[in-house]
Parts: structure tokens; sequence; C-alpha cells
């Protein structure tokens, strides 16, 4: 028993260290969000909590880039939530590997991100839950905090418009697309996407032409 | 409530769900390969859509202005696997130069 103790925790620490190089990565997200995030309005404590409750980067940028242009809280969170479904196809292939009740299941599915879920990948279809808690404890306290310093550089007085920060929203948005724009049929998914915002803006509120770009995301429907 | 608290609120709720339905509802049952597929073809769309409307979209007219320049340059760094410190940077420092030209 003892033995079998100890070999758990090791399993918890492998995913731990597993992670720390992507650890550094989350963390620059982690402050950039809490810079952005508070250049485009929200309070610290905001941005805080929402990294503390959608643990889901790309997710964030898109709610907090609809807040800013002036899109309502619905078309912020339609946005986000539609970027979040690929959360849904990393949990049906874990789902194995995650066991027990309701509420435990619903606990451990809240660590999977890209990076920790990749690390908890033992091979051959199997997943290994301790690695992705072990691997989702470090990422999950490296973005909230980073989160929170990125909060306190935004309170420098500086306009960024000025040093060309409203740039990085884009770019990082350019960043996060390209690996998705595999394939003829994916590409047309996106220049789809940018077609129906640039015909919709005039004509609909803020924040509604990139919830209706979702529609491009159909071309999967027909395979490919 | 602001805003950006509802916002905070129902993105944390939603994103919860999102996460926990498939361990908690598929339990073992896998989506179809068509709706993986269009699942597959969100990402690009919606990323494509908020890149538009970062660089090109003030309220309800469209604009051209140094962002765009920004925008080239994030491309071809992307293209050129530049590192995404580097592409940050990049794009940061020439909409800002672009701006202050005369």
């Amino acid at each position: 028993m003892q033995l079998f103790r100890g070999e758990t925790v090791v399993e918890y620490r492998a995913g731990a260290r597993a992670v720390l190089p992507f650890a550094a990565v989350i963390a620059t997200v982690g402050v950039l969000f809490g810079f952005l995030a508070t250049a485009a309005g929200l309070s610290p404590l905001a941005a805080v909590l929402m990294s503390g409750t959608t643990f889901a980067g790309s997710a964030q940028f898109a709610a907090v880039s609809v807040l800013a242009g002036g899109g309502t809280a619905g078309a912020a969170v339609t946005a986000a939530a539609l970027l979040n479904t690929r959360y849904v196809p990393l949990g049906v292939a874990i789902a194995p590997a995650l066991q027990g009740s309701f509420w435990k299941r619903l606990v451990l599915a809240q660590f999977v991100v890209d990076e920790a879920w990749a690390v908890a990948y033992l091979g051959e279809g199997r997943f290994s839950h301790k690695r992705l808690v072990g691997a989702g404890v470090v990422l999950y306290a490296t973005h909230v905090a980073a989160t929170a310093i990125g909060t306190a550089a935004a309170t420098l007085p500086a306009d960024p418009s000025a040093w060309g920060l409203d740039a990085a929203f884009p770019a990082l948005f350019v960043i996060l697309l390209w690996p998705h724009v595999q394939g003829v049929s994916r590409i047309t998914a996106a220049v789809l996407g940018a077609i129906i915002v640039l015909s919709l803006t005039p004509l609909t509120p803020p924040g509604i032409p990139v919830v209706a770009a979702a529609v491009a995301s159909l071309l999967g429907a027909k395979g490919g | 409530m602001t805003r950006a608290w509802l916002t905070v609120l129902l993105l944390g709720a939603s994103t919860v769900a999102l996460k926990a339905l498939g361990p908690v509802a598929f339990g073992g049952r896998t989506p179809s390969a068509r709706q993986m597929n269009v699942l597959g073809h969100l990402a690009p769309a919606l990323f494509a859509a908020l890149i538009v409307t970062q660089v090109f979209v003030r309220g309800k007219s469209l604009t051209l202005d140094a962002r765009a320049a920004g925008l080239a340059v994030a491309m071809v760094g992307a293209y050129r696997r530049a590192s995404p410190i580097l592409i940050l940077a990049g794009a940061a420092a020439v909409t800002a130069v672009v701006r202050h030209l005369p």
C-alpha cells in the first residue's frame, strides 16, 4: 500500500515536471492577457477572476476582444464559447481515463487544456488522469498568477496605442490561427469567416459579425 | 452588473460545462466524424473573424490604418515560423512606426 501511494505521487510529479517548458509559454500568454484585458477596460480583479474561472486562453482573448470592440456580453460569451467547443473532442478522447462520480469527473475535466492533455497522453489512446492533474495544477497556478502580473503592468501610465500594443490582439490571433489553416477546406473556412465579418459589420451591432462567422465552420460538414 | 462581470460569469460557467461535456455526458461515445470535422472548422473561421474585426473594424464602419501593417508583419512572421514573442513585438513595433509617420 505504501509503495502504491509512493508511485501515485511520482505520477502526479511526472505530469508537473513534464509540463514545465509549456508553463513558460502559458506565463507569457497570461501576462499578455492581464495587460490587454485591463487596457480594454476590465478591472484587474475581473481579469484575474476570468483566468481563474475560464482556464482557456484563446477564449478569454476572444471575449475581451469582442468587449473592446463594443460588443455585448452575450456576443463576447458566444464567440468565446464557440471557440471552447474544441474541448469537446479533447474531452471525449480522455473520458475513459477520468473515472469516478459525476462531480469527480466534472472537476478532473477542468484540468484539460491543450498542454496538460498532451502531457497526460500515454500513447495508444490511453491517458493518465494523475499526469493530467499534476500538469493542470502547474499550468492553472501559472495562468492566474501571470494574469495578475499583467494587470499590474497595465496600470503603468502609458498610451498602449502609441506603442502599437493594439496590434498585439490581432497578432496573437494570427499565431492562434496558423496551426488551424491546414488544407483547402479550413483555409476556405477562415476566408469565409473574414468575409462574413466584413459584410455584416455595417449592418449589425458590434460583436454579432464574429458570432455569425461561426457559420463558415459548416464547410466541415461536407468532409475533407 | 456590468458587461465585463457578466462576461466573466457566463464565460466561466460555459467553459466548465463544455470541458465537462466529453467526460460526463459522452462517457465513451464518440461524436461522428462529420461533427468532429465541423468543430475542427470553428477555430479557423473564428480566429480569422477576430483578426479582421481587430484590424479593419471600428464600431460599425470599416477602416484601414496602421494596424493593417502590423497584421502583415504578423502573417509573414507566422508563415516563417518565427517565435510568438518576436511576432508580437514585430507587429507592435511596425504598427507604432507606421502610426507615427507624417
